[in-house]
């Protein structure tokens, strides 16, 4: 017996919002989807359209109801639905690569050991994994620029703590569900203080105001803690010593 | 010409209409919680709608002018006199150079609104003058601060028909994508249902009680985080609902139940500790043709201004008024 599919499905978010979701658990199809099904939205500029966004496994149209009407942006999302399999397309071009120093551990990363364990791995081979993942911004979201990273491998599958650790620093990297976060600002938190960074996702006066955008990678480097209060010594710029480049479309 | 802060309320910022297209980078809109207020402002003072005011939540403070200046009060009612005389609300007035403004405790409703003749003149930030505390942007406005306005000229002494909305009420809902998690008989409660406005108010959002069991919706941990809209009323998991205001995260994990409209968020915003609310859902389309009439109504606001005639007997100390010349200076 076959299971009814509903997605990917459409439905009207308040007033003046539709979102298409593509599944009801966050996967790497189902995100990849919602990446690329936003880029094209994004693309196809349809006037009366405020702005438009992804969270974990859906994309978001907000536009102004007495322009264009519910049925037909409806119609219209639809006619783009049929257009390809979106679990299959690419993702949206102009993409970039982050290389982010990371202490991983000591006394600026406490929970590494036991996010380490939680994996069943030791901290040095916890560290080599973690190290050479390369994650995506899956989403952006809780507060200004921070981003929602993975997937991780299956055995970083690790629930979040039962106790919130009362507050971790801004560039904080956390760890559960498979996904990686950098904290953009002091914040009390349930997932694993992993590893350290002075990345700032979000950067007030400077420019660009956020550094990450959805669809975007980023890779944390092993770095001793020397080298990062000599990168903190010097983050005027606020981007922690990472590295970026393009990603090829 | 500018304002100076010499005492202000703990919770008063600067507010515009808020910053839109920095949902994808998780940054609300923020803005005015009571958005019709303003409107109002701007019809008073003859200006557009798009400068930005001092919202004071619950409290005002005093200001003293530096310069001659405009104002107008907006919102949620509060005491307010200029040089100990009482001043009406809900109406522009000038300011002389070395008056002061006092504004009190808010007598109904929750956001008062100061606008200056130009607008609050601060630096903006991705668009906005808002500040938007939860996120870090800008900060509220402290003793010493001084407000400046945007470039001005205009009468002043002038007064409007304020919609009655700070005492809770009626607020018209849609339904959203989540709503179909809640079952009939969930939704057919919380239609009936009379809440009261709970002690957990800000903006970012304010949570609501009512008697009886909470309202649930089917699996209600296990749902993926996804998109918030302002107005949207989310189930916490004790079943309480919240509505979420101006500040709300953009994104929640929370079954969100419905959506308050537009017109009505000034309403849901105002409603005073303890004050009742009811929902009534209507249709998309019903929606769409309210939020079209109250654009219309909001463009048409300055046709309710008109001249505030003094009553002599409302002027506690009419010899501070120089009767003899008939002009009472608004430069020396």
């Amino acid at each position: 017996m076959t299971r009814f599919d509903p997605f990917p499905l459409i439905r009207s978010v308040g007033l003046d919002g539709m979102l298409v979701t593509f599944a009801d658990t966050m996967t790497e199809q189902s995100n990849r989807a919602a990446l690329a099904f936003r880029g094209a939205l994004h693309e196809a500029g349809w006037e009366g359209v405020v702005e438009s966004s992804t969270s974990l496994a859906s994309a978001y149209l907000r536009f102004d109801p007495l322009r264009l009407s519910h049925a037909e942006v409806q119609a219209r999302l639809a006619a783009l639905l049929a257009e390809r399999d979106w679990y299959a397309a690419p993702l949206p071009s102009g993409r970039k690569l982050w290389r982010v120093p990371t202490v991983y551990g000591t006394d600026l990363a406490p929970q590494l050991e036991d996010a380490a364990m939680a994996a069943g791995l030791d901290v040095g081979e916890a560290i080599r994994r973690l190290g050479k993942s390369r994650v995506r911004v899956l989403t952006i979201g809780f507060a200004p620029g921070q981003p929602y990273l993975g997937p991780l491998a299956p055995e970083f599958d690790i629930p979040r703590l039962q106790q919130l650790t009362p507050m971790v620093p801004e560039g904080a990297l956390v760890c559960a569900i498979r996904q990686l976060i950098v904290f953009a600002g002091p914040t009390p938190t349930g997932w694993r203080h992993i590893g350290q960074t002075a990345f700032r996702c979000f950067r007030p006066g400077m420019e660009p105001t956020f550094a990450l955008n959805p669809g975007d990678e980023m890779m944390f480097e092993p770095i001793e803690r020397a080298e990062l209060d000599h990168i903190r010594a010097h983050n005027e710029d606020g981007t922690g010593g990472a590295t970026v480049e393009e990603i090829a479309a | 010409m500018s304002l100076i802060v010499r005492r202000i309320g703990p919770a008063c910022t600067i507010q515009d209409q808020g910053r839109e297209g920095y949902l994808d980078q998780g940054l609300s809109r923020s803005g005015a919680a009571d958005l019709r207020a303003l409107y109002e402002g701007a019809a008073l003072l003859r200006r557009k709608p798009d400068l930005a005011a001092l919202e004071m939540a619950g409290m005002g403070g005093e200001f003293e002018a530096l310069s001659p200046v405009r104002i107008a009060l907006t919102g949620a009612p509060m005491q307010a006199s200029i040089d100990g005389s009482p001043v009406a609300w809900n109406a522009s007035h000038a300011l002389a150079k070395g008056q002061r403004l006092s504004i009190g405790a808010v007598l109904r409703g929750g956001y008062g609104y100061l606008h200056l003749g130009g607008g609050i003149a601060t630096e903006p930030f991705l668009g906005s003058r808002s500040a938007h505390l939860a996120a870090r942007v800008g900060r509220a406005v402290a003793a010493g601060d001084t407000l400046v306005p945007g470039p001005d000229k205009g009468e002043a002494g002038m007064k409007i028909a304020a919609e009655d909305r700070f005492g809770g009420g009626t607020l018209r809902v849609v339904a959203s994508f989540q709503t179909a998690l809640f079952d009939a008989e969930t939704l057919a409660r919380f239609e009936a249902t009379e809440f009261r406005r709970g002690p957990r108010a800000n903006r970012m959002g304010m949570q609501l009680d009512s008697d009886g069991p909470g309202f649930s919706a089917k699996g209600q941990l296990n749902i993926l985080s996804e998109v918030i809209s302002p107005g949207d009323i989310q189930m916490t998991g004790t079943g309480n609902p919240f509505i979420l205001l101006p500040e709300c995260q953009t994104t929640g994990g929370y079954p969100r139940i419905a959506t308050v409209l537009p017109c009505d968020l000034p309403r849901a915003a105002q409603t005073p500790p303890g004050g009742a609310v009811r929902f009534q859902f209507v249709s998309l389309d019903e929606a769409v043709s309210l939020h079209a009439a109250w654009l219309k109504d909001l463009a048409r606001l300055s046709s309710r201004v008109e001249p505030l005639v003094r009553d002599p007997h409302d002027i506690p100390d009419l010899l501070s008024y120089q009767l003899i010349s008939g002009v009472v200076s608004a430069t020396d």
